[in-house]
């Protein structure tokens, strides 16, 4: 078990007429090696949650355990979790400050003391495995293009080896190929390595993609929890909250309304696609390309 | 001639060592010539580092052409003399909400540019009326901005222009920051003042959706424009948009498969509706 919260709630400014509840009573599990989406409109709490999870903000009351230990617990190493569980800010880019690109890099792991090859080691593992080749690591970070400049800040906090990684809206402004290189190269260390993975995102179509379990938040409160299937059924819901489903899961919805015997588990293309050639009565073939 | 025309625009981004000698030349827009029409909602779409932000800031004379010309209601952009009355007929907005708000309350950040021109006190007031009406925030009017959602902020940031009276917005990724909420309201705002107030409207956007009821789509590429023409005519070239680094709607993109498996629907299609239209009777209809 990675990550336990029990009934956390964090009160902004108490006591003072601003006084704001931004989480209430948010409690989950969340086991090794899954990779969770967390939604909610802007204001809804994601953020302060995901604070919380790696010790940078302490709840107001409520308790948070990570391998079963309470992080706020007398004498737990709150610096150790932090290498533990890494979290990707929104624009990470903006904290780039180095000569070059490996420097950058290396500047987490030399922090934790270890020595200085294996600094570089950490260092050249994360930036390949966000897919940065040996020719940029000499360069300025400011000279390289938006996608490349939120790769190797991502490498930064992977260079730290973390069990969990957290990624708050890792694709704002990326270009869409862009956006899919980085969730793929998110995927492949999820997959490969067993990270844990906890993202954060308003992209409905990448959650359906993606995640295996899906928390919404709303109004500091979680509203649902559980695989994205299941969540974007309610999709009446999710729109009283600011959010949407996917696309293809309005198609699927509209065409069960009109009498088509549809699942109402679509939230891919490719579910859609398969569902609709099948009722069709085409032939599918590996790539889905049917018999012309 | 349109309200906005590039001609054979070439910019570099130069960059000098200490002694001013050109280290290295980065030429972001190659001999791009286009032409906007007055009145019209244009949808700039590209990668990251295709120009798409460099092109938007020839509009109103952030930057100035290296090579070629444009031309802003007529006047250059080059010209020292006349870029003041450019900026003032061509407001821009930004990806973020927080970096363009200064006051401390809504009504005096919209109020802020007119002031700002010398418009006499009244004036200022009428004008903040209208903007603020203009983006559906005349409730918030009392507000300290910090108090407001993404979208409202936006919202904000436009109402800003507005009241400078443009004749055309150039909006840079101005929903990237925000919940699917938040920039559906842009977009709605966006698309209100181009039919309502007649505003022409320059849209920068990785979204797709927020492409489809634009009069027009512009796809740049190293510099150059690659593709123009209707949202359903560009939106049927799905795997030119997939080349250049872009995607298409989740609708087109279903419609594209279905279509490329056998099943006879129209290219290009860009709504749900649409969609459906021709999809319903193909599956009600002769089964096998």
């Amino acid at each position: 078990m990675a990550i336990r919260a029990e009934h956390l709630t964090y009160i902004y400014n108490p006591g003072t007429a601003l006084e704001q509840k931004a989480l209430d009573a948010v409690s989950f599990e969340i086991p090794d090696g899954q990779f969770v989406g967390l939604i909610g409109h802007t204001g809804s709490g994601k953020s302060t949650l995901i604070q919380h999870l790696n010790g940078l903000v302490k709840p107001t009351s409520g308790v948070i355990y990570y391998n079963e230990e309470d992080i706020h617990g007398e004498g737990y190493s709150l610096r150790q979790l932090r290498g533990r569980v890494g979290l990707v800010f929104q624009y990470p880019e903006h904290q780039l400050f180095e000569v070059d690109v490996l420097s950058d890099v290396c500047y987490g792991p030399r922090n934790l003391g270890l020595s200085q090859e294996e600094v570089m080691e950490r260092a050249k593992e994360a930036l390949l495995a966000v897919g940065m080749k040996e020719k940029y690591w000499e360069q300025s970070p400011f000279e390289l293009s938006g996608g490349q400049k939120r790769r190797v800040a991502i490498a930064g906090v992977l260079a730290m080896k973390p069990e969990v990684l957290i990624l708050d809206e890792p694709t704002a402004g990326l270009d869409p190929r862009g956006r899919d290189e980085i969730l793929d190269e998110v995927w492949k260390l999820h997959r490969e390595k067993g990270l844990t993975v906890i993202l954060v995102s308003h992209s409905m179509e990448d959650m359906a993609r993606y995640a295996d379990r899906l928390i919404v938040m709303n109004h500091g409160r979680k509203a649902f929890d559980g695989p994205p299937k299941e969540v974007f059924e309610h999709y009446r819901e999710l729109e009283a909250m600011g959010l949407a489903a996917p696309q293809v899961t309005y198609i699927a919805n509209r065409l069960r309304e009109q009498g088509i015997e549809i699942g109402n588990d679509i939230t891919t293309v490719e579910e859609a696609r398969d569902a609709i050639l099948r009722l069709a009565g085409k032939q599918l073939s590996p790539e889905g390309a049917a018999d012309q | 001639m349109g309200i906005i025309k590039a001609s054979r625009l070439i910019f570099d981004y130069i960059r000098r060592d200490e002694n001013e000698n050109i280290e290295e030349v980065d030429r972001a827009i190659d001999d791009l010539s286009v032409d906007v029409e007055k009145g019209s909602f244009v949808a700039i779409l590209g990668h990251n580092g295709s120009g798409k932000s460099t092109l938007a800031k020839q509009i109103n004379g952030i930057l100035v052409p290296t090579e070629g010309t444009v031309w802003v209601c007529g006047m250059d952009t080059s010209d020292e003399n006349q870029i003041w009355e450019i900026r003032r007929r061509t407001g821009m907005v930004f990806q973020n909400p927080d970096n363009q708000i200064i006051a401390n309350v809504v009504e005096e950040d919209v109020g802020f540019g007119p002031e700002n021109i010398g418009v006499p006190t009244e004036d200022i007031w009428t004008r903040v009326n209208e903007s603020l009406e203009a983006v559906g925030m005349t409730a918030y009017r009392y507000k300290s901005p910090n108090k407001l959602s993404g979208g409202q902020k936006q919202r904000v940031a436009i109402a800003g222009v507005m009241a400078m009276r443009p004749e055309c917005i150039v909006l840079d990724e101005p929903t990237a920051m925000l919940d699917p909420n938040g920039r559906r309201e842009v977009i709605k705002t966006v698309r209100q003042l181009n039919r309502q107030e007649g505003i022409t409207v320059l849209l920068i956007t990785h979204y797709m959706e927020e492409v489809v009821h634009a009069d027009r789509v512009i796809v740049m590429d190293d510099g150059k424009i690659v593709m123009d023409g209707t949202p359903r005519e560009i939106f049927s070239r799905v795997e030119e948009l997939k080349a250049c680094r872009l995607d298409v709607p989740q609708v087109t993109e279903l419609a594209y498969e279905l279509r490329k498996a056998g099943l006879d629907l129209p290219e290009g299609i860009l709504s749900q509706e649409e969609l459906l239209e021709h999809l319903v009777p193909l599956l009600k209809g002769g089964r096998g």
